[in-house]
C-alpha cells in the first residue's frame, strides 16, 4: 500500500517574543511523533529549509504591527486549509498592544534615535482582524498539551476539547486556597478563561491574565471587588491593562477606570 | 568590474525575524547589513507608568528563550533601587533556575539550530532521520532545563514564580530533589556532547575579539558579578553606561550597542565568558575543554557549539550541586518598599550580558526603563565576522557562502526576538 500522504504544517511568526512556536519545540516527547505525523513544511526557527504551499494546517503566531505584515497574513491566509492563532499575541495583540492606548510617535522617540527609520502600525492588532481564522488557542504562552490537542483534534477532523470555562474553576479542581478570599490578593481569575491550570494562585499570587477573557466576563463585578479590597482607579485599570489589554472586554473594563 | 550581492530575506534557525545583505565588488565586502526587521515593540516605552512589581512579568515578553533573564535583570535592578539584598537560599534558587535556562537554551541551540549547519543538513527532524537516539538525548537534555524552569518557576516560558524579593512560593524539597538522577544523566551526557561536537568540520577563521562577561569571584559567573573584559575592564555593574552605549542605524529595527572608549566592535556570549572565566569553570568541565580541544582562550567563533556544550555541563554540576544542598528558605521573598531613585540590574543571558537599568518614582511607579540586550550588543562583531568570512571564502560557490554566512551568524545564538526592541540576510551577486 502507497504511504498517506502526510498532512502539511507550516509555523508563521509576527510580533511576537518566539515563545509559543518555542512552546512547540518544548513538547520534548512528542516532537519526533509530530514530525512523522505531519510534514513540517515551514518553521524558520527550526528549519533552512522551507517548502512551498499550499499548506494543510498553519500555526501563526505573534501580533500585526507592520503593514509589512498586513501583506504577509493575507499570503498565508491564502495558502492556508486551516489557520490557527496561537498565543496572546496573535490572539488579542499581546503585550505590545498596550502601544494602542498611548500615542505610538512619543513611544518610538523614546525607543529609537532616528524616529524616521522605524515603520510601524499605531495598532498592535490580533490577527483576526485582518483574516478568518479556524481556531484561536490563548495563552501567554500557550499551554502545550492544549497545542498538542489543537493539533491532533485538527488532523482528525473533529473539534479541539479545550474550555472556556474561567480560570477560577480550574484553580478550584486544583484544590487551591483561593488568594482574593484568603489574603486579600486582588486575582483575574474569574473573568480569565483556563488553559494554565491555576498557576499562579497555587504559587500564592493573583493572576494576571495570561489566558484572557473568558467567554462573558463580568468585569465591571471583579473591578468593584478589587475597589473594595483597596485598589485605587489606576491599579484597577492596571490590572486589566496586561498581556491581553487589547482584548475586548479588558480593554472596555480598562477603560472605565481612567484614560 | 564585478558586483555580487548575497541576500537572504528571512534568516532560519533564529530566534526572531532578521535578514543579511552583503555587497561584494572586486572582491572586497564594499557593504554588510544584518538587519532586525522584527516589529519594534516598545518596552521601554510602555513600562513607563507600571509599577515597579509589575516590570519582571512584563519584560519576560521580550523573549520567549529566556525570559530568566529578563525576569531577574528586573528583578535584581529593582532590589537595586529599594535596598533589597536576599538571603543565600534565595540566590541559590535563582542561580538554579537560571542554570535551568541556560540548559533549554544551549541544548536547544547546538543540537537543534547550530549542529544541521556542521552536518550539511537543513534541521534537526533531517538529523533525526540519520541519527534518532542522538535527537532524542538531545531532546532530554533541553527537558532537563525546562524541568528545572518548571519546578522552581512554575512553566518553561515566562516562569509566574519569582519576584522582586525572591519568590512567590519556595519549591518544596522533595520536587527539587527529583531533579538529581537526570541532572547526574545530563552531566554525562553534556561531556559526551563536548566531544561530539569536536569532531566536526570548523572553517579557519579567527578573530582578535574584545571580550566582555560577567566575572564572580567564586562562581562561573551567571546572575551576578562585576562586568569585565580582556582588555582591562573590571567595572561594577552600575557603570554599564559609563562605557557602553547603542546607536540606531536606518537598516534595523534593534538597536547597535558599542563601547564609548575605541571603535572595535565587542563580543558577548559563550565565548567570552570562557575566556574571562575559563578558571572559575569546574574541574571536569575544564577537562572536557581540553579534551574537546580547546584551550584557556577560544578565537574561533564557529568553536562556540564546544563551548556551549562545555557551558552545559558546568550548568548541570552548579545545578546539581544546588539541588543536592538545597533547603526551603525560612521565607520565600524579603520585604521590598517602594523608594525613589535609579538601579541596575545585568545577568549573562545564554546569549551575553543582559542590561536593565529602571527610574522609580516615591511611590514605586516606573519613571524611566533602559533595557540593552545582548544579541542588540552582537551586531556590530555579527557585521564584522560576516565581513571576514565573506572576503576569506570568496571562492565558494553562492549557495555555500550563503550557508557559511547564515552559519556565521548562528554562531552568535541571536535572539532577534529580544535585539528590537532585531534578522534577512542579502547577499548581492550581480
Amino acid at each position: 500500500m502507497a504511504p498517506r500522504k502526510r498532512p502539511k504544517l507550516a509555523v508563521w511568526k509576527f510580533s511576537s517574543c518566539d515563545g509559543c512556536q518555542l512552546s512547540l519545540l518544548d513538547c520534548e516527547e512528542d516532537l519526533l511523533a509530530i514530525s512523522e505525523a505531519v510534514d513540517i513544511s515551514y518553521f524558520l526557527e527550526a528549519t533552512r529549509k522551507p517548502a512551498k504551499g499550499p499548506y494543510d494546517i498553519s500555526l501563526v503566531e505573534g501580533s500585526i504591527a507592520t503593514a509589512h505584515d498586513v501583506e504577509t497574513i493575507r499570503q498565508v491566509r491564502r495558502q492556508s486549509r486551516t489557520l490557527i492563532t496561537i498565543g496572546a499575541c496573535a490572539t488579542a495583540g499581546g503585550v505590545q498592544a498596550l502601544r494602542n492606548f498611548k500615542n505610538v510617535k512619543s513611544f518610538i522617540s523614546r525607543v529609537y534615535a532616528h524616529p524616521e527609520f522605524i515603520e510601524t502600525l499605531d495598532q498592535s492588532s490580533p490577527i483576526s482582524d485582518l483574516v478568518a481564522v479556524d481556531f484561536e488557542l490563548r495563552g501567554c504562552p500557550v499551554n502545550k498539551a492544549q497545542l498538542l490537542e489543537v493539533l491532533s483534534a485538527t488532523l482528525n477532523g473533529r473539534k479541539p476539547n479545550v474550555h472556556k470555562h474561567a480560570e477560577c474553576i480550574e484553580c478550584k479542581m486544583r484544590g487551591n486556597v483561593c488568594v482574593t478570599v484568603a489574603k486579600g490578593e486582588p486575582c483575574l481569575g474569574p473573568v480569565v478563561q483556563a488553559g494554565c491550570g491555576g498557576l499562579c494562585p497555587s504559587v500564592g499570587r493573583g493572576c494576571f491574565g495570561c489566558f484572557g477573557p473568558t467567554e462573558t466576563p463580568n468585569t465591571a463585578a471583579l473591578a468593584e471587588k478589587f475597589a473594595a479590597l483597596g485598589l485605587d482607579p489606576r491599579d484597577i485599570q492596571r490590572q486589566f491593562r496586561g498581556l491581553n489589554a487589547n482584548a475586548e472586554a479588558f480593554r472596555k473594563e480598562s477603560e472605565r477606570h481612567g484614560n | 568590474m564585478a558586483t555580487k550581492i548575497i541576500k537572504v530575506g528571512a534568516l532560519a534557525r533564529v530566534e526572531g525575524e532578521g535578514s543579511l545583505y552583503v555587497r561584494i565588488k572586486d572582491d572586497t565586502v564594499t557593504d554588510v547589513r544584518f538587519g532586525i526587521f522584527e516589529p519594534p515593540r516598545f518596552f521601554e516605552a510602555f513600562l513607563v507608568g507600571r509599577d515597579y512589581s509589575e516590570a519582571p512579568d512584563l519584560a519576560a515578553r521580550i523573549c520567549g528563550i529566556c525570559p530568566v533573564a529578563y525576569e531577574l535583570g528586573a528583578i535584581l535592578a529593582m532590589e537595586d533601587v529599594l535596598g533589597v539584598t536576599v538571603s543565600q537560599p534565595i540566590n541559590d534558587l535563582r542561580r538554579l533556575i537560571y542554570c535551568g535556562e541556560w540548559i533549554e537554551s544551549h541544548g536547544l541551540h547546538t543540537y537543534l539550530l547550530h549542529a544541521p549547519d556542521f552536518l550539511g543538513l537543513a534541521d534537526a527532524l533531517e538529523l533525526a532521520k540519520v541519527d534518532k537516539p542522538l535527537v532524542e538525548r538531545a531532546l532530554r537534555l533541553k527537558k532537563i532545563g525546562n524541568d528545572i524552569l518548571e519546578i522552581v518557576g512554575g512553566r518553561a516560558v515566562h516562569p509566574v514564580n519569582l519576584k522582586v524579593g525572591g519568590f512567590y512560593r519556595s519549591p518544596r524539597k522533595a520536587e527539587i530533589r527529583r531533579l538529581r538522577d537526570d541532572l547526574k544523566w545530563a552531566i554525562d551526557e553534556s561531556e559526551a556532547s563536548a566531544k561530539l561536537f569536536s569532531g566536526f568540520d570548523f572553517p579557519d577563521f579567527e578573530q582578535d575579539y574584545t571580550f566582555i562577561a560577567l566575572r564572580h569571584e567564586r562562581d562561573y559567573a551567571i546572575h551576578q558579578g562585576r562586568l569585565v573584559s580582556n582588555r582591562g575592564l573590571d567595572v561594577p555593574v552600575s557603570e554599564f553606561l559609563d562605557h557602553f552605549d547603542e546607536e540606531h542605524v536606518e537598516h534595523s529595527n534593534a538597536l547597535q550597542g558599542y563601547m564609548k572608549a575605541g571603535t572595535s566592535p565587542y563580543m558577548l556570549g559563550p565565548l567570552a565568558r570562557y575566556a574571562i572565566n575559563h578558571d572559575r569553570l569546574s574541574e571536569r568541565a575544564r577537562a572536557a575543554a581540553r579534551s574537546a580541544g580547546l584551550g584557556p582562550v577560544v578565537l574561533n567563533p564557529f568553536r562556540s557549539i564546544i563551548v556551549r556544550a562545555v557551558e552545559m555541563l558546568q550548568a548541570c554540576e552548579d545545578a546539581l550541586a544546588l539541588v543536592e544542598g538545597y533547603d526551603e528558605p525560612d521565607r520565600p521573598a524579603e520585604t521590598a518598599t517602594p523608594r525613589a531613585g535609579v538601579g541596575h540590574g545585568c545577568t549573562e543571558a545564554p546569549r551575553g550580558v543582559c542590561y536593565h537599568r529602571y527610574q522609580l518614582a516615591e511611590d514605586g511607579s516606573i519613571l524611566d526603563a533602559r533595557i540593552i540586550p545582548p544579541t542588540s550588543q552582537n551586531q556590530k562583531a555579527i557585521e564584522d565576522d560576516l565581513r571576514r568570512v565573506v572576503e576569506a571564502n570568496l571562492d565558494l560557490a553562492p549557495d555555500a557562502l550563503q550557508w557559511r554566512c547564515e552559519q556565521a551568524i548562528r554562531n552568535y545564538d541571536p535572539c532577534i526576538s529580544c535585539a528590537t526592541h532585531f534578522l534577512t540576510l542579502t547577499v548581492e551577486w550581480a
